[in-house]
């Protein structure tokens, strides 16, 4: 298994709202993070719930700053994220 | 629609009742199988589990180290494990420090370490605890009358995936004539979910 991110990327989610299931909660769609760890690889739930052939795909924890999820709080929140939901952030654009 | 993802739900309940049901009329499944091994998992999940891993970790500093690196394999040195009669499922245990706390949730439905926390309580599963805590954990940490140090950092994981988080909560001061049982009996189930000090 082959995975796109290290420890440290920064990436941004998915802002897309599936018409089927999804674990990328609406809370962090759109959001900027940082990849903390590779957790494993596990079938996509979007796939599963429909019946598609699913294959393991990497997840990864990713922290985001309470300030860029909810523009208040000085928390951090950790979300365990498929390899699919993220993309990585180029530095410079942001 | 991660809106969806309700477990708590009893459309979902009755789903499941029917799927049950369907695999003993073809004889796929024994009823009294399945009430058995369910019965054994939830025997064997109790927070007491839970508070022994935090115990061992606050006497053996090389395990806390193993704990901390690998949850799975750490617990498995006390002969515990996060199979529950299904798939094994990987555990991460986060600690507190003087510095850092961390609370656990999951906002999508009511994922946990049942084998080392035992039943999730209601609130957990309640949409006010999911909702509020990743917005606001200070404010339901104090609902919990829980007032944290305004100078420590605090840390919320989402059970959102594949991983179940155990919080390590700090040892209190004063413990260090404690044996591992008696430490053991002052964890409690909320200070390993995060919503209180232990």
């Amino acid at each position: 298994m082959t995975e796109l991110f290290t420890s440290g990327a920064r990436v941004q989610t998915s802002r897309m709202d599936p018409p089927h299931h999804t674990r990328l909660p609406r809370y962090a769609r759109g959001a900027f993070g940082v990849v903390v760890e590779c957790e494993g690889a596990y079938p996509r739930p979007d796939d599963r719930a429909r019946g598609l052939a699913a294959v393991p795909e990497p997840v990864y924890s990713v922290r985001f700053a309470a300030g860029d999820l909810f523009g208040e709080g000085d928390h951090v929140v950790t979300i365990a994220l498929w390899e699919s939901y993220l993309c990585l952030v180029d530095e410079e654009v942001r | 629609m991660s809106g969806d993802h309700d477990h708590t739900g009893g459309s979902l309940a009755a789903r499941v009742r029917h799927v049950e049901a369907l695999l003993q009329q073809r004889g796929l499944v024994d009823a009294r199988e399945l009430d058995g091994a369910l019965e054994a998992f939830l025997t064997r999940s109790s927070p007491a589990n839970g508070a022994r891993v935090v115990a061992e970790a606050w006497v053996d500093e090389s395990f806390c180290d193993r704990l901390l690196e690998n949850a799975n394999s750490a617990i498995d040195e006390l002969g515990l494990s996060m199979g529950g009669g299904l798939q094994q499922q990987r555990l991460k245990v986060v600690a507190n420090t003087e510095e850092l706390h961390n609370v656990v949730v999951c906002t999508l439905c009511s994922c946990y370490p049942i084998a080392l926390l035992g039943p999730s309580p209601t609130w957990y599963k309640s949409e006010a605890y999911r909702s509020r805590v990743v917005r606001d954990p200070r404010g339901v940490l104090a609902d919990f009358g829980f007032d944290l140090d305004a100078a420590v950092r605090v840390s919320v994981w989402d059970s959102s995936a594949e991983s179940r988080y155990m919080v390590l909560p700090r040892r209190p001061a004063g413990t260090d004539s404690l044996d591992r049982a008696t430490l053991a009996s002052i964890v409690t189930r909320n200070g390993l979910i995060g919503v209180a000090p232990v």
